[in-house]
């Protein structure tokens, strides 16, 4: 069926599939509006300092899925790669001749070169074995080199890591990087540069025998491929542009420390990706966005930050194993139906009731973590801008109330979501006899 | 929880920059240290002080400037420093300019250099930055820059006023130091070498050795070389797990002597020491909690049980930082500009409430105050820790340690 | 010499510890593939509730009790969420039991707090067994020897010598014909979840009073246990025992004895450099055993991978 409705041209949303060029330039173009407006939005210093971690995740969760969701390689250890090219930046910073000579926006390709030469090292026997061996090689060569990052001061300074300045760079027409602002839009610009390069990575014919080796090694084998070469190419490309997020990690906070290579790091960036969706190009974007408002926003909210954060990635892959791109996905054949409007009204009916009831117990498990560990004679808090007194009852009513009335509605009303969404999924005669007749 | 600015979720980010709107009249001091996480225990009880520090001392007697109140801010660095740098920047963009922290050396760095940059970069909206716990000797040495103060004595000092207590100690012959390998561990043991070689030459070091921090999960195999040396006591720096995981296993595998300690009380350790560390574990603090140094400081730990029932203060020095601060603000008549109050800040001379004067050394900005030496016992004690019964007892008193104490610390002021 | 011999037995009660966890994640692992993320989770919970019952009915009744409650825990985990997920592939289980060990460990803090538990040895059990030379070793760590020895031997015997463990094995390599030979292979997997996470509960209940019961309890294991199970071979009984004990004497010994890189590297015709300050090597020389003690499994586990892919006592190649 998804075969003749892409064969009508007539209908602007299906032209997409018919190879325009528009297709792969719109999404881009709009992306680099984005990048260039987000400033003028959010000004303050702390903001820019937040999008500008947002974007380094997000180049490192996209060369993280570049192995595991185009290459199906499962690594324990990614932090590895991004932190050497970090390192390796910080110490050109620190050579003071030959930095003066360079102009920073340079300085994330010497990272993608060293996070590349160290994939390379280590892709020269990992990559051998796809699986499970390849996750646990990855996994004894991350702790390896975490605690070499103790070990080893010289190199990896130690507890306190290494830190220098950025400023002391060529100007780079006449800008010295003091100012968050510079810094956002050079990472701006490497954040388009790199995520164009992945896309166009796997148009080629690596990325795509990548792809075959993640499903089928033997028959990948069968074409002529090496599929351990294969996975080599991918492992080598993904280090690179890990690397080049570790680069631009050491011009915004101007410090490498041991964090950026332990496994903790490794294990977020695999949750990062798997948050956004690895199954689509886009997907990591949206899980790196996710995620650092998760960590930096909501941990200035509540202490138990965490504990949402945990909540979030089991209802995802237990609901939606797509991830957060995979769930977007899945309307995009409602809205080719034309469709999309006739599911306003049955999200709203159970999504709204859903998301308050969602706040309710929000709210109870904050009024619960408030009454056994606040201070005896602090009774007042404030949750979503109401302050009151935990050690009375009728918070706790209202809040009860309020999660058990919004779940109640949302789950009465959820056979009929369904419903709707079966209906939106299933072409009406009309469309399709009009794509035949095409 | 309740000084959690609770703003909603409307727009994630646009909710900081409304924040950063939100101009109040309070001084906000930035508290930037673990609340989740492994380390979140010592992070939250050093929140909670200063939350009841600035209540207590400044503002319910009325405030500084004429009424103007202080407000602590708790921001979670997860003990990275990626996350500490990022919330430094909310934190200025939130309008605090007083940033306290205290957890890790290497957190301090990174955020006392970050400090630095800030302010050159930034005149406007600079900020200082008082160092409560973070007693890595190079923070005042070559890494000092004008606006970091450190309120606790560094590790040098510390150890000199242990190896002093050690040294009276005629039966001590043989010492061990164990450590975490990290950049403190290694300067505790540098110091201890080295001061003891001074005061004691006749005694032996006969174990010196690190191992890696937080990930040891069995001391058994240390604590087997602490007693097959024969060592008459123990000098080491842990803190947190690491601490409780050495001194349960050398006294469980039969050391005899007593243990050298920096961190060995309060966040639940001093209740899983209990009886086994009676007598045995010491401690080298700043104040004097049993017997309490004063009248005041008495009233004031009554006040904070009444909030805190499970609470210890086991950081005096929060208070003296907010009363510092506190006076130096007054004197330089501003909160705003920051120059001025740590120029009042420098140089200054304190009477603490728990024992002693402190004094502000102008040319690194590091405090020299008395230093107590205590032990671990269930004797004699008004406040316990945990609320275990056990506490500790102050046997020694090494007035105004190291005050001459060398530093190379070349400070450029703005 | 004495040393040695204290070495020997310290080496051990850190190695059966390790098996006593590494055995219920090999089955589960071999079973079903997942990469049990959350299983040193459900060794925390193991004390944390061994130390709330040992508050109300003693230790005795917590070391009864907690396993139980850990295993049924374990096996509800089983059935309403890693089977659901289970369909999605190996990848979604293994962030399953991530977001899983996050959630526990957050949930910990939430009812019990950030400190340290102070949770004991029993007074029966808190007395010295014997000393070598000095070195007490502790009656309750002889005590956790004989229960992990035990453990050892009833899981052998269940699984080569009775019926469900015939099944069990079966399972292990061919799912497929063993559900088609009528037996309820569901069934068999959640069972085996339970009694795995069971096993690492009750390895909590007797080493948080050893080693402490704290929220990070579980993140200083990490991922040693999964090293284990790799070198032993996946789905290894005897594998997993030989590679806990020796991984438990290899720390052991590299902590216990303090053998210097420069030592090794003189001793194979390096010589030492001139200004060691000066030298970008400089660490390298200073490398002293008990620094790298523990990520010398690690290595170990690397290099038996690239050469013995199977792990020690593996038979089939992942």
């Amino acid at each position: 069926m998804t075969d003749q409705i892409t064969t009508d041209p007539s209908k602007p949303s299906q032209r997409m599939r018919a190879g325009s060029m528009t297709i792969t330039v719109l999404p881009w173009v709009a992306g680099a509006i984005a990048l260039a407006v987000m400033p003028a939005i959010f000004t303050s210093n702390s903001a820019l300092t937040i999008m500008n971690q947002m974007w380094i995740t997000v180049v490192f969760a996209l060369a993280y899925n570049m192995l595991l969701g185009q290459g199906g390689m499962l690594s324990f250890g990614h932090a590895v790669y991004a932190g050497v090219g970090g390192f390796a930046c910080m110490h050109i910073m620190n050579m003071s001749d030959f930095f003066a000579a360079m102009p920073l926006p340079v300085l994330p390709i010497f990272g993608g070169l060293f996070g590349m030469g160290m994939a390379m090292i280590v892709g020269s026997f990992s990559t051998r074995n796809a699986g499970t061996v390849f996750a646990m090689i990855s996994l004894g060569v991350g702790e390896l080199i975490a605690a070499c990052s103790v070990i080893i001061v010289a190199f990896f300074g130690g507890e306190e890591g290494i830190s220098g300045d950025r400023t002391y760079a060529m100007p780079f027409f006449g800008n010295e990087f003091l100012q968050q602002i510079d810094v956002y839009y050079l990472t701006s610009f490497w954040v388009l540069v790199s995520a164009i390069l992945m896309y166009l990575w796997s148009r080629t014919p690596v990325g795509r025998m990548a792809n075959a080796v993640r499903d089928n090694p033997e028959r990948a084998e069968f074409l002529g491929y090496s599929a351990r070469w294969v996975r080599f190419y991918s492992f080598t490309a993904s280090g690179f542009f890990a690397g080049v997020a570790g680069g631009l990690f050491a011009i915004n906070y101007e410090i490498l420390t041991e964090e950026n290579l332990n496994t903790a790091s490794s294990g977020v960036i695999l949750l990062v990706t798997f948050l956004g969706g690895v199954g689509f190009f886009f997907g990591p974007i949206i899980g790196a966005i996710a995620f650092t408002l998760l960590q930096t926003v909501l941990s200035l909210q509540t202490e138990l930050w965490a504990f949402y954060a945990g909540v979030l990635f089991l209802a995802t892959v237990m609901f939606f194993p797509g991830g957060l791109a995979g769930l977007l996905m899945m309307h995009v054949p409602v809205f080719k139906l034309g469709h999309a409007r006739s599911l306003v009204m049955p999200y709203l009916k159970t999504l709204l009731p859903a998301a308050i009831g969602l706040l309710g117990l929000a709210a109870l498990v904050e009024m619960t973590f408030h009454f056994r560990h606040a201070a005896l004679g602090d009774d007042e808090m404030t949750v979503f801008w109401t302050t009151f007194d935990t050690h009375t009852i009728l918070p706790w009513i209202i809040a009860g109330v309020v999660t058990l009335v919004g779940l109640g509605i949302a789950r009465a009303t959820a056979p009929s979501l369904k419903e709707a969404w079966s209906a939106a999924n299933t072409a009406p005669p009309v469309t399709t006899a009009k794509g035949g007749a095409a | 929880m309740k000084k959690f600015t609770k703003l909603g979720a409307v727009s994630a980010l646009s909710l900081i920059v409304g924040a950063s709107a939100a101009f109040a009249e309070n001084i906000k001091i930035g508290f930037i240290d673990p609340l989740s996480g492994p380390f979140a225990s010592t992070g939250t009880n050093g929140l909670h002080q200063y939350e009841f520090a600035v209540d207590y001392m400044v503002n319910d007697k009325g405030g500084v400037l004429d009424g103007k109140n202080f407000e602590v801010i708790g921001f979670d660095n997860k003990t990275s420093p990626k996350e500490s740098l990022i919330q430094l920047q909310v934190a200025i963009d939130q309008g605090v300019r007083y940033i306290v922290q205290g957890n890790s050396s290497g957190v301090a760095a990174a955020i006392t250099e970050a400090i630095d940059k800030h302010n050159r970069r930034n005149p406007d909206s600079r900020v200082l930055f008082l160092n409560y716990a973070a007693v890595d000797p190079s923070l005042t040495n070559e890494k000092c820059n004008f606006w970091h103060f450190r309120f606790d004595a560094n590790a040098d000092i510390k150890m000199d006023a242990l190896t002093d207590v050690i040294a009276r100690d005629e039966g001590i012959k043989k010492v061990y130091i164990i450590g975490q390998d990290y950049s403190f561990g290694k300067s505790v043991a540098e110091a201890a070498v080295e001061m003891l070689g001074e005061k004691r030459p006749d005694i032996e070091v006969v174990g010196n050795e690190l191992h890696p921090i937080g990930k040891v999960k069995d001391f058994t195999p240390y604590s087997r070389k602490v007693i097959s040396s024969g060592a008459d006591a123990v000098i080491t720096g842990n803190w947190g797990a690491d601490m409780l995981g050495i001194g349960k296993s050398v006294i469980e595998n039969g050391f005899e002597g007593p243990i050298y300690t920096y961190y060995a009380a309060g966040s639940g350790m001093t209740a899983a020491f209990g009886e086994s560390g009676k007598g045995r574990i010491r401690l080298i603090a700043q104040g004097s909690i049993n017997p309490i140094a004063s009248e005041e400081a008495r009233d004031l730990y009554n006040a904070f049980l009444e909030k805190y029932p499970e609470g210890n203060i086991d950081q005096s020095r929060i208070f003296n930082s907010i009363g510092m601060l506190a006076r130096a603000i007054e004197e330089a008549g501003t909160a705003d500009d920051v120059v001025a109050v740590a120029s009042k800040l420098e140089g200054m001379e304190y009477e603490t409430m728990w024992g002693g004067t402190m004094y502000m050394r102008p040319q690194d900005h590091q405090v020299i105050q008395d230093m107590y030496v205590g032990v671990h016992t269930d004797e004699d004690v008004e406040f316990d820790f945990d609320s275990s019964g056990f506490g500790i007892v102050t046997e020694s008193v090494v007035e105004m340690a190291s005050k001459d104490i060398a530093t190379t610390c070349e400070m450029k002021r703005p | 010499m004495e040393l040695i011999l204290v070495n020997l037995i310290d080496g051990l009660v850190t190695g059966l510890l390790l098996f006593m966890l590494s055995a219920g994640l090999t089955l589960i692992f071999s079973m079903m593939g997942v990469l049990n993320f959350a299983h040193a989770s459900f060794y925390m919970l193991g004390a944390y509730f061994a130390y709330q019952i040992s508050i109300a009915l003693g230790f005795w009744m917590g070391l009864l009790l907690a396993p139980i409650i850990v295993g049924v825990l374990g096996a509800g985990v089983e059935r309403y969420g890693l089977r659901r997920v289970h369909q999605y592939g190996h990848v979604p289980e293994l962030i399953f039991t991530f977001g899983l060990a996050l959630l526990i460990e957050e949930l910990v803090q939430f009812i019990w707090g950030k400190n340290q538990m102070p949770y004991n040895v029993p007074e029966i059990l808190n007395f010295t067994a014997f000393s070598i030379a000095g070195n007490s070793i502790p009656a309750f760590k002889i005590f956790m020897i004989f229960v992990s020895v035990g453990i050892f031997v009833g899981l052998l015997f269940v699984l080569t010598k009775t019926r469900v463990g015939m099944i069990i094995q079966a399972a292990l390599s061919y799912p497929r014909t063993v559900e088609a030979l009528g037996h309820n292979v569901p069934l068999i997997f959640m069972g085996v979840f339970g009694v795995g996470t069971a096993l690492a509960g009750l390895a909590g209940v007797i080493a948080g009073p050893v080693l402490g019961t704290f929220p990070g309890m579980a993140f200083v294991l990490g991922s040693i246990v999964f090293v284990t199970i790799v070198i032993g071979g996946l789905g290894s009984l005897w594998g997993a025992l030989v590679a806990s004990l020796l991984i438990g004497w290899l720390t052991t010994f590299a902590k216990s004895y303090n053998v210097r890189m420069e030592d090794i590297l003189n001793g194979i015709g390096f010589s030492t450099p001139e200004n060691m300050g000066e030298s970008a090597l400089r660490d390298l020389w200073t490398i002293t055993s008990p620094q790298i003690a523990d990520i010398l499994p690690y290595i170990l586990m690397v290099l038996i991978l690239i050469f013995r892919p199977a792990g020690l006592f593996g038979k089939r190649h992942q």
